[in-house]
């Protein structure tokens, strides 16, 4: 009850700011005020920006690394098809002096097989020609020998019976000759 | 602060059910009022100034500590000041005064959320339990100078005719209402807004506080005989009293500096 007497004796008005407390209330902030304003929020503020900055930084360094990363794998992709185009180019080349090589093989063959057959040939001739020759010597003694035997007679003059058979086969060759010839006209 | 009779706001001799009888002494005016701790040529120190200025050296502490010395990446400290900084700046300040406008006006309205905050606050502080906010003097301060800085600026963006013009709701549209329309727009603005600022947070205090002391000492009282089956009832009561109050204090500190950041925006906005 006494410090209810005392609060009606001084009549007090809960609205009347009194000034001891108007004052020691507006010194209490201004000194958080000036602490916050001057000092601090300013340094946290630095700290605000830079955290930012970072932030931003590391999306940055993000995005360059992906740019490059993109970069590398167009580059490898380009070099593949380098790769690629050049087996090509080295696989049509390799075609390309295969088919030379086998034209030229064919070509080689083929020289040789006419140099076989020329050669071939010729030898025939050769051996034609003097088989001609022998059977003629010996076509000539036979005869000779079995006309002596039916002559009775030996020709012993070889000379002229030699120039008799020859004249008798250039007759025969002749006569076949012609033959042939007009064999042929017909 | 001390337990000492002379600076308790009842008898503590007089309960419930005791012989003699006494009724509930419910607390009134007289639980504003502080003897002084001590006094200094006629100036008298009292309870109220001396949490206004622990207020100082908490928050003083607190901010030091947490933004003195910052990291780029932050302690746990620094982060949640970091968070309480940050709700003011973006959720109040940029919010209604713009980022232009408003960067200049965020150091002193987070001045001003922390600093009410913290004087509310003291309300269910064990020891201290009073809010300092509801001594009218400390919100009637804040809202005379966050009223000087919306007329001074009022007047600096628009010359003296213009301020006046931004001051009274000019708009010619109104035709033959106009003068008494402006002279309501004056009366309300000028003279009943820092009044109903101050008083905003005081009341809400005011009333906060005399709840919590009233069903204390109910409860106080009741310890007594049959009391104690009524005592809980009222202990309870003063549990859901200091929920209600922690949430109240900051919904108070947050409309204090929201109603500051409106009325800088009214200065700073454009002649209509």
């Amino acid at each position: 009850m006494n410090l209810l007497q005392i609060a009606a004796e001084e009549k007090m008005n809960p609205l009347v700011p009194p000034m001891p407390e108007l004052i020691i209330g507006l010194v209490a902030f201004f000194i958080v005020f000036g602490l916050l304003a001057k000092k601090l929020l300013p340094t946290i503020n630095k700290v605000l920006e830079e955290r930012h900055a970072a932030i931003e930084g590391g999306m940055e360094k993000a995005e360059a690394a992906q740019i490059e990363a993109e970069e590398t794998l167009q580059q490898y992709k380009e070099q593949l098809a380098e790769a690629q185009r050049e087996a090509n180019r080295l696989r049509e080349k390799a075609r390309e002096e295969g088919e030379l090589l086998k034209a030229e093989l064919r070509a080689e063959g083929q020289r040789q097989r006419d140099e076989i057959i020329a050669a071939g040939h010729t030898q025939l001739v050769a051996d034609q020609k003097a088989a001609a020759l022998s059977l003629r010597q010996d076509v000539g003694r036979l005869a000779t020998d079995l006309a002596g035997k039916l002559v009775g007679e030996s020709l012993e003059d070889h000379a002229r019976q030699s120039r008799v058979i020859d004249r008798f086969l250039d007759e025969l060759e002749a006569k076949a000759t012609a033959d042939a010839t007009t064999e042929a006209a017909r | 602060m001390s337990a000492d009779s002379t600076t308790l706001a009842f008898d503590t001799s007089c309960k419930i059910f005791v012989d003699g009888g006494c009724g509930f002494q419910a607390p009134g005016l007289h639980s504003f009022v502080f003897e002084p701790l001590f006094t200094v040529g006629g100036f008298e120190f009292n309870k109220p100034m001396l949490l206004a200025l622990l207020s100082t050296l908490v928050l003083g502490a607190f901010f030091w500590k947490a933004f003195a010395k910052p990291k780029v990446v932050p302690g746990k400290l620094q982060m949640v000041a970091e968070a309480g900084y940050d709700f003011v700046r973006k959720g109040i300040v940029y919010e209604t005064l713009g980022k232009k406008e408003g960067e200049k006006w965020v150091p002193i309205l987070v001045s001003i959320f922390f600093f009410v905050w913290m004087m509310n606050l003291w309300s269910i502080i064990p020891l201290a339990q009073f809010p300092v906010t509801s001594i009218i003097a400390f919100p009637a301060g804040l809202a005379i100078m966050v009223w000087l800085i919306w007329m001074t600026l009022t007047f600096k963006r628009h010359g003296f005719v213009g301020g006046l013009k931004n001051l009274t709701g000019y708009n010619k549209e109104l035709g033959a209402v106009l003068p008494l329309v402006m002279v309501i727009e004056f009366f309300s603005n000028v003279l009943v807004r820092p009044f109903t600022h101050a008083v905003r947070l005081f009341a809400n205090m005011f009333a906060g506080h005399l709840l919590l002391v009233m069903f204390t000492v109910a409860t106080y009282f009741f310890m007594n005989g049959l009391g104690w089956v009524y005592a809980p009832v009222a202990f309870v009561l003063v549990c859901v009293m200091i929920a209600f109050e922690l949430f109240i204090q900051a919904v108070q500190a947050y409309v204090f500096v929201t109603l500051s950041a409106t009325y800088i925006s009214g200065a700073l906005e454009e002649a209509h």
